[in-house]
């Protein structure tokens, strides 16, 4: 059957089995968007900014094993959806943008709303496209979304002029993807893997390091087992958090800049470090010097092979999926637990170093510890939410006392660190899971970035909950410059901010602000229990001052970790 | 150390910017690169020379392969290989010097491929070493131009580089 490009994309999308999709119309995208007028299948969800459509879709992606997918226009809708992109890179997040063109004829013309999309976006893609036939528009769409999901997931823009939107072709959706050039592996090699249970039975101070990769691949369910049968101290990056429960006594917490002292301890101290999923970032290991200071060794799975011996030298590199070399490894185990007095004494010093109890910090009986409203919110969602956040302080006391039971329930932006994903990534995991509780940790800074949303989120009758601390700075900003520029704050106080409350209720909302810690927790019942249908934001007014620890500083090693009582 | 990378790639707009691009984002050096469709239109080969410690080459192999285009990629400098790179020079060819400029043309297996009352082109392949050599024979006042190619490079024997 005939078909105009227009028509061919939302076929595409419904053949993909597409429910939602995140946009903003604009010239070039407009036969799209009649033609999605003309069906109910593929759900459009109208943002207010194209950068949030693209978290949006990336929050939904997050939420779910889908592939997100966000429709923006040409010029100022690429540019603006670019920076979710990036977002969406750093964390290896499966979207699929689909880009408005000016007409291929008037390409390169300077036209009305033209920018070279596939040029700016091909560093901060997995893979990009430019169609400039409409018979190659099928094909195209299907191998982005085959790219995006599979092998180290990712995102792919499909950039299409608007006048092959309007040509006409057969209509033949691919049934499967070949392509010479892309066949991710999948399966780990054998004898790596048994070098690695062979390691890992002999190991006397073993950890298991766990990353996003083990979230994204789902491999929580072979992993666990893994954990429980040896019985191995295990340690999350941030992106790995739920992976392994938050709460299994195996975990000992979230490792790096301000990961728990025993984490990285752990880590540090190490003989066997088994990475799952994880890539020895910056942010995690520190400095790659001091690292490299303690002999180990490194078993790395990962399903991308650049990931392996980037930082840190690898001895038992494993290339596959997850899940997959998980199982082989379980199968090679077989059941065998290695002999607790292996790990006793290793067990014992992570038990002191427990005990130093690093997250501890002090109540107050006048102000509001940031910490004690996130804990509050565990109680009260029962640790069942979705929690989203923003970028910055807030962030890591979200990661550090909101301890997750599953994966795919902590959704933030990890590499980039981009401020203003929160309300974004909540309002893409609502739509993928419309029974959940969705909150929003997030500060008055990172909320600002994205804040037009709250009308979205109005739209479409969102009832989200939105945690935002405030303490009237930009407070990992501060804290920075408290800590290494002297106190000199500069740039990062916000003056004149808005009355977050009557903002909530500007948009239709409701909104409270709590300014006593006696405050916390009414106010939070208020908001889940009674207006478990609104979208609720709660302005918490926090101390200003306070802190993240532990923390190691950029450059620092592991072992440097500041914690709150040493300052 | 220096290695001589050689990729076959989709022969698709862009591609070339993909991979001059991945290079220049991850803060990789490229000496030379020299790209030609290959007997099949549909793939392209291209030699890439850099400089870099094994670490830093190790990534540069892995992160060409992860470019969704590149089908294969191969350190030429690991095995016997032969490089090749093509420089067209025109030198001032007057009085005693054109008749010595013939003369070192002849000694490195040059050919003059274009001649005027007061220049030559000289046309010379080998590797870039001996056209480096070249260059620091001849007066290099009587250099008027020079233009390279940038090496091309192919495994030895048995090694094939080939879909």
């Amino acid at each position: 059957m005939k078909m105009t490009g227009a028509e061919i994309v939302i076929r595409c999308l419904q053949e993909e089995k597409v429910e939602v999709m995140f946009g903003y119309p604009g010239g070039a995208v407009l036969h799209i968007y009649d033609e999605l007028f003309k069906q109910e299948q593929v759900k459009h969800i109208l943002v207010r900014h194209e950068q949030a459509a693209v978290h949006a879709a990336d929050g939904y992606a997050r939420s779910t094993q889908k592939v997100g997918v966000a429709l923006v226009t040409s010029g100022p809708g690429a540019t603006n959806a670019v920076t979710g992109i990036a977002t969406a890179y750093m964390d290896s997040i499966p979207i699929v943008v689909l880009s408005g063109q000016v007409p291929v004829p008037a390409i390169g013309q300077d036209a009305f709303q033209e920018v070279d999309m596939v040029g700016i976006t091909r560093p901060c893609v997995k893979h990009n496209f430019l169609v400039k036939d409409v018979r190659d528009l099928a094909d195209t769409i299907k191998k982005a979304f085959h790219i995006a999901k599979t092998g180290r997931p990712g995102p792919v823009v499909v950039d299409i002029p608007k006048d092959v939107t309007a040509h006409t072709c057969e209509f033949v959706y691919p049934e499967s993807v070949q392509m010479r050039s892309y066949n991710p592996v999948v399966k780990g090699h054998l004898g790596q893997i048994k070098k690695a249970a062979q390691l890992l039975a002999e190991a006397k101070r073993p950890i298991i390091y766990v990353g996003g990769g083990a979230v994204l691949s789902d491999a929580s369910e072979p992993l666990r087992k893994l954990v429980h049968q040896l019985g191995y101290p295990v340690t999350n990056t941030l992106m790995g958090l739920g992976a392994v429960s938050g709460t299994d006594k195996h975990n000992l917490g979230m490792l790096g800049m301000h990961g728990t002292l025993e984490a990285n301890m752990a880590m540090h101290y190490a003989d066997v470090v088994l990475s799952v999923g994880a890539r020895f970032d910056d942010r995690v290991i520190g400095n790659p010097a001091n690292f490299a200071e303690e002999p180990r060794k490194i078993i790395h799975i990962d399903i991308d092979p650049s990931s392996i011996s980037k930082r840190v030298k690898v001895d038992v590199p494993i290339v596959g999926n997850v899940p997959d070399v998980l199982e082989e490894m379980l199968k090679l185990i077989d059941g065998k637990k290695p002999d607790p007095a292996q790990t006793a004494d290793w067990w014992q010093r992570i038990g002191e170093w427990r005990s130093k109890n690093c997250l501890g910090y002090k109540q107050d009986k006048e102000l509001i510890m940031p910490q004690y409203v996130v804990q509050k919110l565990y109680e009260i969602t029962k640790g069942e939410a979705i929690v989203c956040s923003d970028v910055g302080q807030h962030q890591m006391w979200a990661a550090q006392y909101y301890p997750f039971a599953e994966p795919r329930r902590w959704l933030n932006s990890g590499g980039l660190g981009t401020m203003g994903v929160g309300l974004p990534y909540a309002m893409g995991a609502q739509f993928a899971h419309p029974d959940a509780t969705v909150a929003v940790i997030t500060g008055e800074g990172s909320i600002q970035m994205c804040i037009q949303e709250l009308s979205t989120a109005k739209q479409f009758r969102l009832p989200l909950k939105i945690i935002s601390l405030n303490n009237r700075y930009l407070g990992m900003v501060r804290q920075w410059q408290e800590m290494f520029y002297g106190s000199r704050y500069s740039g990062s106080y916000m003056d004149s901010l808005p009355d977050f409350v009557k903002l909530a209720e500007a948009y239709g909302h409701v909104g409270f602000r709590v300014e006593k810690p006696e405050d916390v927790e009414p106010v939070l019942k208020k908001a889940f229990i009674d207006h478990k249908d609104d979208l609720v934001f709660i302005d918490f007014q926090t101390n200003r001052e306070a802190n993240v620890f532990p923390m190691v500083a950029a450059g620092k090693g592991l072992t440097e970790l500041i914690l709150a009582e040493d300052l | 150390m220096r290695h001589i990378i050689s990729i076959l790639i989709e022969n698709e707009a862009g591609a070339l910017s993909r991979v001059s691009g991945l290079f220049s984002a991850r803060g990789y050096n490229i000496e030379t690169l020299t790209v030609a469709p290959t007997e099949d239109a549909s793939l392209s080969r291209m030699t890439i020379v850099t400089t870099g410690s094994d670490e830093v080459l190790e990534q540069i192999t892995k992160q060409l392969n992860k470019l969704v285009d590149v089908v294969k990629v191969v350190d030429l400098s690991e095995a016997a290989h032969i490089e090749r790179e093509l420089m067209l020079i025109k030198v001032r060819a007057t009085g005693k010097d054109r008749e010595e400029m013939k003369r070192m043309a002849d000694i490195f297996r040059g050919r003059i491929i274009d001649v005027t009352d007061s220049t030559y082109v000289v046309e010379l392949t080998g590797s870039s070493s001996k056209l480096d050599s070249f260059i620091s024979a001849i007066d290099t006042g009587l250099i008027l131009e020079t233009v390279r190619t940038g090496v091309s490079g192919i495994g030895r024997g048995d090694r094939i580089l080939k879909v």
